[in-house]
Formats: structure tokens, C-alpha cells, sequence
């Protein structure tokens, strides 16, 4: 099933003059409404009239999220307050949350992407969407949120949580798709599974839009196997837009990429150079259409390639492998964006520690676990188990109230991590995305 | 008066207490009783040693966390409720013991008992009017 045949199945020369029209218009835009845009191009001397080709866009500068810090909270913003229907953030765990608005049309666009994506796992009008991603300033649950109610589907908002009320609800309303993390799914399969009253088999459940977060294969057929249905991974980020960005279709073969909406570039992270076509690289976008706040060559720093051969499904819209990894050293664990600086920085709010750690992120059944080791100083060192307890809660605290995540402090002797030369080590995640 | 107790960070990992032994082994140094505490992280050594400050430099220079902890050295009889009489006293005056360790003593039939208290003075005094011995650094080091 295809949700707008027109759009995803596009001849791609029609799709690229599409593309390039909607990147001259959206640069104009932006360089007449954002200041900070408008100073950066002429700074670089970069006319818009410059612009002829799409590959013309390596021309122009890139957007980090260092870009949308300075500008906190809506500097980048270029459609006015009075056009301006919904903000959503990041969770700032870094220090300062990234900010976007949405206009009318950005809402729209936004539930014909996710409507895209949930058609690609078979949902339908008459189809109950049980969407169980986080509601909020997170975009995950809004955006499933539109994408249901574009398709005309009955959207059930259970949010994230409270699993046993989640399991009734697929059980008594009948739910055919399900939206929400992969570790979630998962975990929602295994309490299914522990319940006796329950057989798989029986219920109406279909297929699942799954992403906010990395995952495997191997995740994939747990899921599939378990809940009996078929399980797809979306893609999306706060910055461009949300989830919906680009979607598995049937095949599993790639995420498609709302290309009309998003022009993508793949380029060599540390040369900044293009790659070709199916070699690893970090992702780009453009937002075409965007008018609350459009991005210029936003580096998304997730790392994936990229090919633009028609998919089996008819679409012919650019596909983007399963995102394996990063190009800077963000973790996301439980969905939630974490950077060690975060844990070193609060190690050295406490006094006397130094910021000798590692961080260890594993997954040992369906939910991630991030254990942080800390060094202790001899001088921290007492005879007291019951001091050392405390220290160790206080470290754990101190970590929870910086990066919303509780973690698994373990005291570890002097001199026993391994000590920086250039690029430490100091995250070892176990998880296996590749 | 007290003697001086060397505790020693322990991670939960296979070969450390061997490590410390060994280090002490090399040293020459005789260890005349010891406590092993434990948690699900990490563990504690406790260790009364002939000769702490040599012990004391050696596992320093191991780069081992360690720490100079005053405690008491107290005789108590080898008999059944030997350490119940002494613990009563401390419980009377509600002193609250951290924790404690024995050892027995074949020539003088007693047992000796290491204890940390939250109040170590006011432990000795009570101990000593109540007729129980301590033992000093030195009498501990000649057992």
C-alpha cells in the first residue's frame, strides 16, 4: 500500500526538478526571514541566484546543533509568531534544547510523512493505531499522533508506560498498529507473552512503526516473532522535523526518505566531502517546504549510506540504510540523548573526584542499562562501606538529575581505568547495531 | 587507646585479594587478623598488621586506596557469651558498633576482638571500668 502514489512514486528526474525548485524557493526564504542565515551567506559571499543544480547545495554552509544553540530559543525561526501553531524541543540534555516551530503547513507536512509511514506497514482508515510513543515535547508522539489522523485511522494516545493498561487496550479495542521505540515493543511483546489469558494469535495486531532509537535485525525478528506482526523502522529528528523523515516500506530494505519534502546529501564526516552512493557516510538534510523553521545542510550526525535505485515496492524515492552509529560521540540510551561530557561534567561538581570514568551501555534483555564506573580517589577512600554507599548514591544522583536517566554507579580502584592519550575511551557500548 | 586498623579498597573483580596478599608476602609482613566485608560492588579488607606503616607505603605505592582507621583491640573470655558481656556494656550506654571481628588466642585462652565504634574513647573507658582488657599496637603485634 502506498499513501500518496503520486508523491513516492515519482519519475526521479521529476522528482529532482521538484526537488531543485523547492531549494531555490526555500533559500530564498530563509535568507529573507532568518537573520542568522542571511549573515552567514553573505559573510561567505554565497548568492541564492548561485544555486542552479541540487548538486550546487554543497555550496553552501552547514547547520549544527551548535547553530540552533546560539540562536536558543527561536532565533532560527522564520515564519512569525502569528504563524507559529506548535513548538516542539529536544530534552537539552546537553545544556541548552534545541527549539522548532511549526506553522500550519509544517503540521500538514508532517502528518502526510508519518501518514506515509504508517500505510508503508499496511494501516488503513478503519485501523485502530495504538500509539504508545512518549506524548509531549518529544516529537514521537505528536507526529504518530498527526500521522494517524491524516490517514483518517482511530489514533488511541496511551503515551509511553503503564504496560498493563497498554496490554488491555491492544486486547479489548482491538489494536491493529502499534507506534512506539523497538525496546518498547519489545518489551511490551514479553508481558504479552507472561500473560496467560493472552494468545498472540488472537489478537488484531498488524504491523508496528518503531524508531526513535538504534536497533538490529535480530530486534526486529524478536519483535515480528513475538507479537506476530510486522515491525518497520521509521527514522525522523526534532530538528527537521520528526519522525517520518524516512520509513521502511514491506521490503525492509532501506528507509525511504521524504525526498519532495528533504533533500539528503551523505558526506565523509571528517572531509566533509560527499560520498557516493552506498558508501557509510553522515546523513544531511535540507528541509524543502519547512516554514517554522527550515534547515540548511543540517548534519545529523548519524551515520548511514544511501541509494537512489527504485525499491522493489514501486517507490522511487532514495533509501537510507539502518542507522549503524554516530560521527560524534552521542549516546542514546532508553531513547534519551546522552554525551559523556555530561557525565564528566557532574563527576567534577563533586568535590575531590576526578573525572576518571567509563560508561558502559548494554542491553542485557529488551532495555538498555548504562552502568558509569568512577575512580576513587584515595583520599575519598574511607573504611566505611556505609560512606562509600552514600558517595556512590550521591554520584548516582548527581547523574540522574543531568541526564534524566537513572545509571549503575560502580566505584572502581585508582589508577584502574584506562587514562586518556588524545581519545579515551571512555564509552563502551555493547550494544550491536551493525 | 586505640591501634591502627589498614583497610583496603577492593573491587569486585577476580584476584585482587590475592594481589594484596602478595604484595604483603613480598613485604614481609605478618598479618595478625583480618576482615573481608563485602557488597554487591565492592569489598573492604581489614587487617591488623605487624607493622602498618610499612604495609601502609607498599600498597600506596600500589596505587591502592587505602585508609589508617583507629579501632580496638579488647580480650574478651573464650567462653559462650564471652563477646555478649562485652557488647552489653557498649549497648547499655547505646553505642552503636560499626563493626567487629575476632580472633582467638591459644596461649591465654581468651579471644580478642577488633571493634570499630561510632564513640571509640568512651568505649575504652567503659570497657576498661568494667574490667576488660585492650590491647595496645605492641600487644597485639607479640600474639
Amino acid at each position: 500500500m502506498i499513501w500518496n502514489k503520486e508523491k513516492e512514486c515519482m519519475e526521479r528526474k521529476d522528482l529532482e526538478k521538484l526537488q531543485l525548485e523547492r531549494l531555490q524557493k526555500i533559500l530564498q526564504y530563509t535568507y529573507e526571514n532568518v537573520p542568522y542565515y542571511k549573515e552567514k551567506f553573505d559573510e561567505l559571499n554565497i548568492k541564492i541566484e548561485d544555486i542552479q543544480t541540487l548538486e550546487d547545495i554543497t555550496k553552501l554552509p552547514f547547520t549544527t546543533k551548535d547553530d540552533l544553540r546560539k540562536t536558543y530559543p527561536f532565533g532560527l525561526q522564520a515564519a512569525s509568531k502569528d504563524d507559529i501553531v506548535e513548538i516542539h524541543s529536544t530534552s537539552g540534555t546537553t545544556g541548552i534544547p534545541t527549539v522548532i516551530g511549526y506553522t500550519k503547513k509544517d503540521i500538514d507536512t508532517w502528518g502526510e510523512i508519518m501518514a506515509r509511514s504508517l500505510t508503508m506497514v499496511g494501516t488503513q482508515k478503519h485501523d485502530i493505531v495504538q500509539n504508545s510513543y512518549g506524548y509531549g515535547l518529544f516529537t514521537g508522539g505528536m507526529g504518530a499522533h498527526y500521522g494517524g489522523q491524516k490517514i483518517g485511522a482511530i489514533v488511541v494516545p496511551t503515551s509511553s508506560g503503564n504496560t498493563q493498561r497498554q496490554i488491555s487496550i491492544i486486547k479489548d479495542f482491538k489494536t491493529n498498529v502499534l507506534t512506539c521505540t523497538p525496546s518498547y515493543a519489545l518489551y511490551l511483546a514479553e508481558a504479552l507473552e507472561q500473560d496467560e489469558t493472552i494468545n498472540i494469535e488472537d489478537l488484531d495486531l498488524k504491523g508496528g512503526v518503531f524508531g526513535a532509537e538504534m536497533w538490529t535485525e535480530e530486534m526486529r525478528e524478536k519483535i515480528e516473532e513475538k507479537l506476530n506482526i510486522t515491525a518497520q523502522n521509521v527514522y525522523g529528528l526534532t530538528e527537521v522535523m520528526g519522525p517520518g523523515v524516512a520509513m521502511e516500506c514491506k521490503q525492509k530494505d532501506g528507509l525511504h526518505i521524504a525526498e519532495d519534502f528533504f533533500y539528503p546529501e551523505i558526506i565523509n564526516p571528517k572531509t566533509l566531502e560527499p560520498v557516493k552512493d552506498g558508501e557509510k557516510g553522515e546523513l544531511v538534510i535540507t528541509t524543502l517546504t519547512k516554514e517554522g523553521m527550515p534547515v540548511i545542510r543540517f548534519r545529523t550526525k548519524d551515520i548511514t549510506s544511501i541509494t537512489k535505485e527504485t525499491c522493489e515496492c514501486g517507490r522511487t524515492t532514495a533509501r537510507i540504510s539502518r542507522i549503524t552509529g554516530r560521527s560524534d560521540d552521542m549516546l542514546k540510551v532508553k531513547g534519551v540523548i546522552v554525551f559523556p561530557s555530561q557525565i564528566e561534567s557532574t563527576l567534577l561538581k563533586i568535590d575531590g573526584l576526578e573525572p576518571h570514568y567509563q560508561i558502559i551501555v548494554t542491553r542485557p534483555e529488551t532495555l538498555d542499562e548504562m552502568e558509569v564506573q568512577v575512580e576513587t580517589k584515595p583520599e575519598l577512600f574511607t573504611d566505611s562501606i556505609k560512606v562509600l554507599e552514600k558517595l556512590k548514591q550521591e554520584i548516582s544522583h548527581k547523574i540522574h538529575d543531568s541526564i534524566g536517566l537513572r545509571v549503575k554507579v560502580t566505584l572502581s580502584e585508582p589508577n584502574s581505568l584506562p587514562r586518556s592519550e588524545g581519545k579515551a575511551t571512555r564509552v563502551i557500548d555493547k550494544r550491536n547495531f551493525e | 587507646m586505640t591501634i591502627k586498623q589498614i583497610s583496603v579498597f577492593l573491587e569486585n573483580k577476580e584476584g585482587r585479594l590475592s594481589k594484596i596478599l602478595n604484595i604483603l608476602k613480598r613485604e614481609d609482613i605478618d598479618i595478625r587478623a583480618l576482615s573481608l566485608a563485602d557488597t554487591s560492588e565492592f569489598g573492604l579488607l581489614r587487617m591488623i598488621v605487624h607493622d602498618y606503616d610499612k604495609a601502609k607505603k607498599a600498597l600506596e605505592k600500589e596505587n591502592l586506596a587505602i585508609t589508617i582507621t583507629e579501632v580496638l583491640a579488647v580480650e574478651v573470655p573464650d567462653t559462650p557469651g564471652g563477646l555478649e558481656s562485652m557488647l552489653n556494656i557498649l549497648t547499655n550506654e547505646k553505642i552503636n558498633v560499626e563493626y567487629i571481628y575476632a580472633f582467638v588466642e591459644k596461649k591465654t585462652q581468651k579471644a580478642i576482638v577488633v571493634i570499630r565504634t561510632e564513640e571509640n574513647d568512651k568505649s575504652i573507658k567503659l570497657l576498661k571500668d568494667n574490667g576488660f582488657t585492650e590491647l595496645s599496637q605492641q600487644d597485639v603485634y607479640q600474639l
